[in-house]
């Protein structure tokens, strides 16, 4: 029985109790809603949420645990001598649930019956054959103890499957009978109901601060696997980057950061002073049309894909910043090697920022109180006047914030620059030279076709963290900013 | 309940400084004020009371064209200034801000120096040319707001750290440091305690002798207590104009006898 049909009659037996003891309650009270303690579909609920919930988290815990226990207990009857011939023990159980997958696709087409899977033994039949024979192709023949691991993981994972069948419908029926039995006219169901959802809501917001811990986690788990094959001090405080497979790569993170800072400036450069225009424009000047159109025309740039952005730096700005800079260019510089650049990628990715800048000052120059800008009106300033002396100073935290928010954008940014940016990290101040950023080396390092646990790949990870730190220092910060300034004007 | 008229109220002597004729406002299609013409003198307090919503504010930002920063606003009629039209097209409304000073309900001190907040106007208008200049403006324009000796060892600490009095007498010191000819104010002390109402209406009687104040305010009894003339609105019309002794002891219209003994407010 697969965990579909298992959901299925979880919830079945959920609509059941729903039924059942809303009718229990009603009869509870000769059947006048007015006797009840709470209304009926609160006892209704009560018997749907006590059959199901329990059950489900049971199943979802179950479903989470069972590999491991399996994997861990299967891996104890691999004697070491396949072990050592093979490397790794990821490797060795790898081909394990490859045999087993094959066991069960062979199984399920009729070429094997499940009494013979469970005996086949290596020595006597050709199991790879078989395998094949069904679409299972495995890379080397079957040695007796993997296919004896093999047998042993369907056994372990068919008696896990039944008996967390039986667990799950068990909760499921003891939550219903227990619901059923306490349902009666002055059994406070509203109440009940009230802290089932309660719980369950917390257990939405948990999940998704686990899995947030979760990311961070696996993220330092590689990195510090990393720092065991790299020394530290290079990675922070190197000065080049030249991954090779020779073994003696250099990677430090500083001309990463480099590239990532000079590009992120540059986007800043275009996109704050635009953006922030924009925004007093939509704020203080446009009519209520302009604005009704504007708006959301600005906030449907915000919504363009970053890979697109990329396509414009590589079709389009790239190649036009060529036709100025380069050897045959307006300027006839020569300036240019060619359309990747350092002012390629920023000029994009600050137009991709502009929205964000805009709407996000947009918010804040409207929550400057309109009596600010009354009291500078009747001193006789004039409106840009008001807007430059009053409005802007009032609102600064606030923009300070912004800007921080779009920074920590920029550094993550990944698209514009793989295609914008070029793929050579250096120390330069040339922006029409190619540079490199941390994202565009995290893909290229995860990408290539090196060993995954060799320091060229995982330094991906300490990258990664890096800039996860990095952005949410710049986040928190804004944050902290912004909501200061809000304190200011309750 | 107020003050008995003093012997200077001699007022229709005085000269008129405003003058508005048949005046109508519309908010988009609500006509909010209808038909009003009043006369404001010289040197006096003009104190314009009535019910919520009856156009008392909307009328004062008539007079310094405050209403032009409400897209939806249109204003008709005269209002003459010194005998000129202040909605003539040749007069810049920006300027006439400037002559004509407005203090709000709410203090609404810049996020700013003390020192700052009241060099802010002087400053755009170039009335100084020096840095001491500029001090002595501030110092005047502080100790005329009755509010320099509270401040004067902190000028440099933001105005909005100072407490709601202070904050209002601030502002009305900062709305004379463009030296105008005449003082709007919207209910200036309703965001006041009773000490801070008292001082800014002490205030407000000293400030007649060099300005037209004119004030709106929601309690009689500070009209009775700071003005000399008193204008009664009533759904955007103008009821009862005169001496404020008159108006407070022997009202024409049945209306305002109404409102100044608590039946309609
Ligand atoms: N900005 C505005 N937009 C639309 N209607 C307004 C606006 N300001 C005031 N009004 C309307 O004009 C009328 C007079 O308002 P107001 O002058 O503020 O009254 P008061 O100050 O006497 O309480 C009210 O009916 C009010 O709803
Ligand atoms: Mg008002």
């Amino acid at each position: 029985m697969s965990v579909f049909w298992l959901v299925l009659i979880v919830f079945a037996i959920a609509a059941v109790a729903y039924v059942l003891s809303r009718a229990r309650a009603m009869k509870s009270a000769e059947g006048d809603s007015r006797k009840l303690h709470s209304l009926p579909h609160f006892y209704a609920a009560n018997g749907a949420l006590s059959a199901a919930v329990p059950a489900l988290l049971v199943l979802a815990i179950w479903l989470l645990a069972q590999p491991s226990v399996i994997n861990s207990s299967v891996a104890r009857v691999i004697p070491d001598h396949v072990l050592e011939q093979s490397g790794s023990l990821d490797l060795v159980m790898s081909d394990v649930r490859r045999v087993a997958d094959g066991l069960d696709e062979a199984v399920r087409q009729g070429a094997m019956t499940n009494a013979e899977a469970d005996d086949v033994r290596a020595g006597l039949t050709d199991v790879r054959r078989r395998l094949g024979d069904v679409g299972v192709a495995l890379g080397s023949d079957v040695r007796p103890e993997v296919l004896y691991a093999a047998q042993r993981y369907r056994a372990l994972n068919s008696t896990g499957a039944l008996l967390r069948n039986i667990v799950v419908i068990l909760i499921a029926l003891v939550g219903f009978v227990l619901s059923y039995s306490r349902t009666h006219k002055d059994f406070r169901a509203r109440n009940v109901v009230e802290k089932g959802i309660k719980v369950l809501l917390m257990a939405a917001a948990s999940l998704a601060i686990l899995t947030t811990v979760g990311i961070v986690l696996s993220m330092l788990f590689e990195t510090v696997n990393f720092f065991k094959l790299h020394n530290w001090r290079d990675f922070f405080f190197g000065t080049t980057w030249a991954p090779n497979f020779r073994g003696d790569s250099e990677l430090s993170i500083l001309p990463l950061l480099w590239g990532t800072l000079y590009i992120s400036i540059i986007a800043l450069l275009v996109a704050v002073p635009i953006g922030l225009f924009a925004a007093i424009y939509l704020s203080e000047y446009a009519g209520p049309k302009v604005r009704a159109f504007a708006k959301p025309l600005l906030e449907i740039l915000a919504g363009i894909p970053t890979i697109v952005y990329g396509l414009f730096a590589l079709l389009t700005v790239g190649p036009l910043l060529l036709n100025i800079f380069g050897a045959e260019g307006l300027l006839g510089v020569g300036w240019m090697g060619g359309a990747t650049s350092v002012l390629t990628a920023g000029i994009v990715m600050g137009i991709m920022l502009i929205p964000f800048v805009s709407s996000l000052s947009d918010d804040i120059i409207n929550s400057v109180p309109q009596s600010m800008r009354d009291g500078s009106l009747g001193l006789g300033a004039t409106k840009s006047e008001t807007i430059r002396q009053v409005v802007i100073p009032a609102a600064l935290p606030g923009i300070v914030g912004a800007i921080l928010l779009a920074a920590s954008r920029a550094i993550g940014e990944t698209m514009i620059v793989v295609m914008g940016a070029g793929a050579i990290a250096k120390f330069s101040l040339n922006p029409l030279e190619t540079m490199t950023t941390i994202t565009t080396r995290i893909v290229s390092q995860l990408t290539g076709d090196g060993d995954f646990s060799s320091p060229e790949t995982l330094v991906a990870f300490a990258l990664g963290l890096t800039l996860f730190v990095l952005t949410l220092g710049l986040n928190v910060l804004a944050l902290y900013i912004v909501r200061k300034y809000r304190e200011q004007y309750e | 309940m107020y003050d008995a008229p003093s012997l200077e109220n001699t007022l229709d002597q005085k000269a008129i400084k405003i003058a508005a004729t048949d005046v109508q406002v519309y908010y988009g299609d609500t006509h909010a004020i209808k038909d009003v013409s009043v006369q404001i003198q010289d040197n006096t307090v003009t104190a314009f009371i009535g019910p919520s919503g009856c156009g008392k504010s909307t009328f004062l930002r008539c007079l310094n064209r405050m209403n032009d920063t409400i897209d939806i606003c249109r204003v008709e009629g005269k209002i003459l200034l010194d005998n000129e039209d202040i909605y003539d097209p040749k007069v810049d409304p920006v300027q006439l801000r400037a002559k004509v000073g407005m203090v709000f309900q709410k203090p609404n001190p810049f996020p700013k120096s003390i020192y700052d907040n009241i060099a802010y106007g002087p400053k755009i208008h170039g009335l100084a040319r020096t840095k001491a200049e500029l001090d002595e403006i501030v110092e005047k324009s502080l100790r005329r707001g009755a509010i320099w000796d509270e401040v004067k060892d902190r000028l440099q600490s933001p105005g909005t750290g100072l407490s709601g009095g202070q904050q209002q007498r601030l502002c009305i010191a900062r709305a004379i440091a463009t030296e105008p000819e005449v003082l709007l104010m919207d209910e200036p002390c309703s965001a006041l305690d009773p000490i801070a109402t008292a001082q800014v209406e002490e205030l407000i009687d000293e400030l007649r002798a060099n300005f037209s104040v004119v004030i709106v305010t929601h309690s009689m009894q500070q009209a009775a207590r700071v003005s000399q003339k008193t204008a009664f609105f009533h759904l955007g019309n103008l009821v009862e104009y005169g001496d404020t002794s008159q108006i407070f002891t022997t009202p024409v219209d049945p209306r305002t006898e109404s409102y100044i003994t608590g039946r309609i407010g």
